[in-house]
């Protein structure tokens, strides 16, 4: 047991918990975009999947894992459309319309996919190590020396806080959120909008899939999110709705994944099934407790967040 | 909210055939021919004893999960974990079978072991009951998280402390005590766990109707605050509608391994306790409802494994069918609020005020507010 709190074991654990954490970071950004804008999507666990399937089997047949990223987006954005469609447009149920976004992801990447189980893989993200930066001691073995994807995540998260909190479009967003009649009076498509960012985060669902397909475990295998789209739907809550805070946590959860590997690894008498549960109890744990900070303090939900706006009922 | 009695009853039809039409165009974009697919899906799931005894097999957890997610989904709590509610039941059942009374006469492991699944099952919908009840937290979460956990937990037991020692391959619990099979119909596996079914669909049907308890479901269900200022017991409600729920599942999961495999194995349930979630809901959470749509949606399971064996298909298409089903019906439902007018518009009838009222509490934040409050 020694060994596990030596330097080396701490910083190996924290370089394998970004990638990991980054696939969940993504989902949870697209989440927190579709929550912001008043729309709660529980199917990013099918839209990953979907993602993941869409961006592993677009790189197989270019041999671009660009290709592969643009493809996961696509597809994931395609999948959200159908919940816009229905929970924007026909205002049907919300939370039955995510449920079914995900069985339907996971059925239908498990059908169209079942080709791919097992192929070699043409092409993945590899980690390029940033000059100068990658040789620091401890951050640099860490934080920069990842895949483009991780990297493309640390500009993400910064970007979309200044997004929503700081611009114009950002304040549009929350509005349609928080209280859609004044947004509808200050000239704003509500409807327009939400769907809008139902799609966008959809499609950076996708690309968490892809995160995984292309990154992680480069290549497709049935339900291979294994329930990392649902982590980051609880993940949403405990950031607060706050992009930033959603980095901090999916990082947690990518430390707690990487963690069970390397327990197992490194001999610890647990049995490797309790120590896969982990980052399931994990988030159980962490909702009971972002729910409570949040019933003390009364932060962040967005006010109007799964309730259908009609305009004609507008008061 | 209330389509016209037309409606209600032609809308999921019709959802179902242009689901069928859609389903059929990706089969398309897979490179098949739907029609010859369908056909084939059909002729294996009930176009012969064989086929009809296996679709009533796999009607009996569909049936038994559905009706458990129907009464929490009746009170808008959304438990998404009969999946891990059915493995707990059927671990609880395989432990007594097992290593409680494994000696006991059939008359006596049968009932106990059906009494294991049940407090199996509600002991683990519970957990998110009882979180949801007094911490507030959002029960679609923990459920989900839970189903994974139990999955887990049944993996360990079939390779660790409850493996056969004398099994190769497939890992699995001994095989039961024959006291512990449930009878089966002649020489289909059809067994004694359909009849659970059908008996706790005619008793779920007659108590959501008669009694207080199913009257508090639906006025918590319809309007939580409402529910609060009559002084119904919100909490305790939330509790009870949790255990019922689980136990149904858990019950699922009990004839699952006394009926079916006869020992407690490695992934059982192909994720009977997910298209539960679909069943319930297509089958309008209504207790005979859903008796009919369980045995629709078995049908098209068997049906995909039966493709998968003739055609070489993947059976991920009966899945992939039941998500494409499900949101054909949500939409048929959304539109058939709406009335067709032609001409100008002019302005709204009186009647038109009871159109659809918003529903009132988000359900993802609804620690603060809401039945949990």
């Amino acid at each position: 047991m020694d060994d596990l709190l030596t330097l080396a074991f701490l910083t190996a654990l924290l370089a394998a918990a970004i990638p990991a954490g980054t696939a969940i970071l993504y989902a949870c950004l697209g989440e927190l975009l579709c929550e912001r804008a008043g729309v709660l999507n529980l199917g990013v666990e099918g839209m990953m999947l979907v993602g993941a399937l869409g961006g592993f089997a677009a790189s197989q047949w270019s041999g671009s894992v660009w290709v592969g990223a643009g493809a996961a987006l696509l597809v994931g954005g395609l999948l959200a459309a159908i919940h816009a469609l229905l929970t924007v447009g026909l205002r049907a149920n919300q939370v039955v319309s995510g449920l079914a976004l995900t069985l339907f992801g996971a059925g239908l990447s498990a059908f169209l996919g079942q080709g791919l189980v097992g192929q070699p893989v043409v092409a993945a993200f590899r980690d390029v190590p940033v000059p100068v930066l990658a040789d620091l001691p401890f951050l640099g073995r860490i934080l920069f020396r990842q895949d483009a994807l991780v990297y493309l995540s640390y500009g993400l998260v910064p970007l979309l806080g200044w997004f929503v909190f700081r611009t114009r479009p950002g304040l549009r967003l929350r509005a349609v959120g928080e209280r859609p009649e004044a947004a509808d009076a200050m000239g704003v498509g509500v409807a327009r909008l939400r769907a809008g960012y139902v799609v966008a985060g959809g499609a950076l669902a996708g690309l968490g899939g892809a995160a995984i397909s292309l990154g992680t475990n480069p290549g497709w295998t049935e339900n291979m999110t294994a329930g990392r789209g649902w982590i980051a739907v609880a993940l949403v809550i405990f950031a607060g709705w706050d992009p930033r805070r959603a980095a901090l946590g999916a990082y947690l959860f990518g430390g707690v994944e990487a963690a069970q590997f390397r327990l197992q690894d490194a001999g610890v008498g647990i049995p490797s099934f309790f120590l896969a549960m982990l980052p399931y109890l994990f988030t159980i744990l962490v909702l009971v407790l972002a729910t409570r900070e949040r019933t003390r303090r009364r932060f962040g939900a967005p006010a109007a967040l799964g309730r259908p706006y009609l305009r004609e009922e507008r008061g | 909210m209330a389509p016209s009695r037309a409606a209600a009853a032609t809308v999921p039809l019709v959802s179902l055939a242009l689901a069928l039409a859609f389903g059929g165009l990706l089969i398309l974009a897979a490179g098949e021919n739907p029609l010859a697919v369908y056909r084939a899906m059909l002729a294996g799931a009930l176009g012969d004893a064989n086929g009809l005894a296996e679709t009533l097999v796999k009607t009996t957890p569909l049936l038994l999960a559905g009706l458990g997610v129907a009464v929490a989904f009746r009170m808008r709590l959304w438990n998404i974990g009969a999946e891990g509610q059915l493995y707990l039941g059927a671990i609880a059942a395989a432990g007594t079978a097992l290593f409680v009374l494994p000696g006991a006469p059939a008359l006596v492991l049968v009932p106990a072991m059906i009494v294991a699944g049940l407090l199996g099952g509600a002991a683990w919908g519970l957990i998110p009951g009882a979180l949801r009840a007094f911490l507030g937290a959002n029960e679609i979460i923990t459920s989900l998280m839970l189903n994974y956990v139990a999955i887990l937990f049944a993996e360990w037991l079939v390779h660790g402390p409850w493996r056969d020692p004398q099994a190769f391959g497939f890992p699995g619990t001994p095989t039961f005590p024959a006291a512990a099979w449930l009878p089966r119909w002649g020489t289909t596996r059809v067994h004694l766990g359909l009849l659970f079914g059908l008996i706790a669909a005619l008793l779920l049907w007659g108590v959501l109707r008669r009694t207080r308890w199913g009257y508090q479901i639906a006025v918590i269900g319809e309007s939580p605050r409402a529910a609060h200022y009559a002084g119904l017991p919100t909490k305790r409600t939330i509790l009870t509608v949790m255990a019922v729920s689980g136990a149904l599942a858990g019950l699922a999961g009990m004839s699952e391994v006394a009926g079916i495999g006869h020992q407690l194995q490695r992934s059982f349930s192909p994720g009977y306790g997910y298209t539960a979630i679909i069943v319930a809901w297509v089958g309008r959470l209504h207790p005979l409802g859903i008796v009919v749509v369980a045995f629709g949606l078995a049908a098209l399971l068997v049906g995909g494994d039966q493709i998968q064996l003739s055609m070489g298909l993947p059976a991920a298409i009966g899945p992939m069918l039941q998500g494409v089903i499900l949101f054909f019906l949500l939409g048929g439902d959304a539109l058939a609020r709406y009335r067709l007018a032609w001409g100008p518009p002019r302005a709204r009838p009186a009647a038109a005020a009871t159109s659809p009222v918003p529903e009132a509490r988000s359900p993802i934040a609804s620690g603060g507010e809401g039945a949990g409050g």
